[in-house]
């Protein structure tokens, strides 16, 4: 498992733009949306949460489609199938990797990107406490979509078909989280249901994701 | 530890292709699989690796017992050779790559990463990931694609001591390995029409 | 006997022939009738002015629209337990009408909130959750589209049904928690009286009737068709085994 983990962490290193682009991605939409907004601070304080926590979902959903389909081509995904390693865990550690590459840098770097959009200073913390406990969410929803869809040849549209839905609970929660934070409201509940779907998903899904692989590799 | 394969039958995409396959696999004893292409050799081994479902009949293995080798050697292009090997023997729950590496012939090049390696490098590569596996019953996909007569020899020898070692090995192959083995032709068990008595496939169950 | 033996495709194939002219009757007569009746022979009401009869379709095809999706769970869950061909081809003859309802009630309320809230469009909790539930469906639609061999489609859509109903159902509160919303709460409950007065409420029980039995037939018929092409390839295969 460990060694799973080591692997794919180096493979994102060594491949380039690993960690790098879903940032870019992510640095992008904070630059685009007051230029097509306008300047206005008000506006742009008002809108941030929402432009912070779509933009991170978007990045995340760039990265997914090679979770699985890298090794379903080399025929990596057919021996790890076979391997001791029970197929359940082999989809949350590439999720745990997929998310120490896309989803933590994007936690690290939103505080920067709230900075340009004029996100209120109450939101800092809670833009931070979200997207930390949301982005595992969304790598590991994702990595049930990546699953659905990895042995189709042009998987990764589905595949944003997909899973784009299965977000809108984690979208809504987290950003109604840095809303309710930046306006000095109290953030219980959203914050507690942001908690319980992260938790939910990282708990079930993986075994829905194995079912489809092992459904795909038939 | 013995393979043991009772009438089985095996469809691809929901087709019965080989129906009625029986065979006994001694520790030991190396099988080798011939029959024309798309006879269903490929689809016979992901059955018996447990990658898919067998239509019918049974697969006795003990458990873990099997390794699998398919026409992918599932090698990173960015991991260096030793780093290739030593995932997966992590992974299989094994300790050093040392061994694999010499008796493949890839010591000189275990730090260069695999994108720079040759397609028979590669093969060899891919083929000491069953040595790394532990694993006693070897079920081996064409293995010897790509390599030259030299790299052949080299993994018949291979073979060879892993049979001496009281492990089996089962290829679909065309090559002779230089290694005894006996040979089972699956072209007398193609799966017929089901107009002809053969059986029908869980596609078209109550279809009829 | 079982229930299940109406789950062997041929048994299928004979009962829905046989069911299948007298419930697309059923409908014919329960829509006409009920449309009728709730079109042209009910007051206007006094605040809402003739508008409000829109309900006739908009009601029926909205509580169709969810029912579809919970008949396609069940179904997807009996062939990943019981391996029942019809039950996995029914789910997949089930979503592009379940799709048409619900766009049906998208557009009925555009059509409704126009007068009544002076916008085709507001970013309601009902609406919203509606336009969710139909991008569930585009992607359930989407992925038998794309998946070949048909039984892998069957699983891959069975276990997305799955996942997606219980994100369906969050998205459902958490649009909730997010808008609290201008539409009216159920104008349908137990005790009618509370909510909509006897004019209106048998012509719309009709009506309900009529859409369920239009759905009814509607998913007897694509199942068949399905069933006949699945037939048609598995002869396909034969002819290139012999």
């Amino acid at each position: 498992m460990i060694a799973l983990l080591i692997r794919d962490l180096r493979l994102a290193i060594r491949a380039g733009g690993g960690f790098g682009l879903g940032l870019a991605f992510f640095l992008l939409v904070a630059v685009i949306v007051p230029l097509g907004v306008g300047p206005e601070q008000a506006v742009l304080a008002k809108i941030a949460p929402g432009i912070l926590w779509v933009g991170a979902l978007l990045a995340c959903l760039l990265s997914l489609d090679r979770i699985f389909a890298l090794d379903f081509e080399d025929g990596s995904l057919d021996l790890l199938a076979t391997s001791p390693m029970p197929l359940e865990g082999v989809v949350a550690v590439k999720s745990l990797a997929h998310w120490l590459v896309t989803g933590l840098p994007l936690v690290l770097a939103a505080p920067v990107l709230g900075v340009l959009l004029n996100l209120p200073v109450a939101g800092y913390g809670w833009l931070l406490v979200s997207l930390a406990l949301g982005t595992p969410a969304l790598s590991v929803i994702g990595s049930f979509g990546a699953a659905l869809t990895v042995g189709l040849k042009r998987g990764g549209l589905l595949m944003s078909l997909l899973v784009l839905p299965l977000y809108i609970p984690t979208l809504i929660f987290g950003a109604e989280v840095v809303k309710r934070g930046a306006q000095g409201l109290a953030v219980g509940t959203p914050l507690a249901l942001l908690a319980g779907i992260t938790a939910g998903a990282v708990a079930l899904l993986p075994f829905a994701s194995a079912a489809a692989i092992r459904v795909n590799l038939r | 530890m013995e393979l043991r394969v009772t009438d089985l039958a095996v469809a691809r995409a929901g087709v019965p292709v080989l129906e009625g396959v029986s065979f006994r696999l001694l520790p030991g004893r190396a099988l080798v699989l011939r029959g024309p292409n798309g006879i269903g050799k490929t689809t016979l081994l992901r059955t018996l690796a447990g990658l898919q479902p067998a239509l019918s009949g049974r697969v006795e293995a003990g458990e873990d017992a099997i390794a699998y080798a398919a026409h992918a050697d599932g090698v990173k292009a960015t991991l260096t050779v030793a780093e290739n090997l030593g995932f997966w023997a992590r992974a299989f729950g094994t300790r050093g790559v040392g061994a694999a590496l010499a008796a493949m012939n890839l010591e000189a090049l275990a730090d260069r990463r695999a994108a720079n390696l040759s397609a028979g490098q590669r093969r060899r590569l891919g083929l000491a990931r069953l040595l790394v596996t532990g694993r006693p019953i070897w079920v081996m996909d064409e293995p010897t694609i790509s390599l030259d007569a030299a790299s052949v020899a080299l993994f018949g020898a291979v073979v060879g001591r892993h049979l001496a070692q009281g492990g089996a090995a089962l290829i679909a192959t065309h090559i002779d390995l230089g290694i005894a083995a006996e040979v089972l032709d699956l072209a007398p068990f193609k799966a017929r029409a089901p107009g002809l008595g053969g059986r029908i496939g869980a596609f078209d169950e109550a279809f009829g | 006997m079982s229930i299940w033996e109406y789950a062997n495709p041929k048994r299928f194939m004979q009962t829905s022939g046989i069911l299948l002219p007298w419930v697309t009757g059923a409908a014919l007569v329960c829509l006409v009738a009920g449309l009728t009746w709730g079109f042209f022979f009910t007051p206007d009401a006094d605040k809402f002015g003739s508008t409000v009869k829109i309900i006739y379709l908009h009601v029926p095809a909205a509580m169709m629209a969810i029912s579809a999706w919970m008949m396609m769970l069940v179904t997807s869950l009996i062939w990943l337990v019981r391996r029942h061909h019809v039950s996995a081809l029914s789910a997949k003859a089930a979503a592009p009408i379940g799709l048409t309802f619900t766009l049906i009630g998208l557009v009925t309320g555009a059509i409704w909130g126009q007068p009544m809230w002076g916008t085709w469009w507001a970013w309601d909790p009902r609406l919203t959750s509606f336009l969710i539930l139909s991008l569930f469906y585009l992607g359930y639609i989407a992925l038998w589209q794309a998946v070949e061999d048909p039984d892998t489609a069957a699983d891959l859509t069975s276990v997305l049904c799955i996942v997606g109903s219980v994100f369906a159902f969050l998205s459902r509160y958490a649009v909730l928690f997010w808008n609290q919303g201008l539409h009216q709460g159920a104008s349908l409950s137990m005790d009618a009286q509370e909510n909509v007065s006897d004019v209106y409420w048998f012509p719309l029980l009709i009506c309900i009737a009529g859409f369920v039995l239009l759905f009814v037939t509607l998913v007897l018929l694509r199942t068949r068709t399905e069933i006949r092409a699945r037939r048609l390839s598995a002869l396909l295969a034969r002819e290139r085994l012999a």
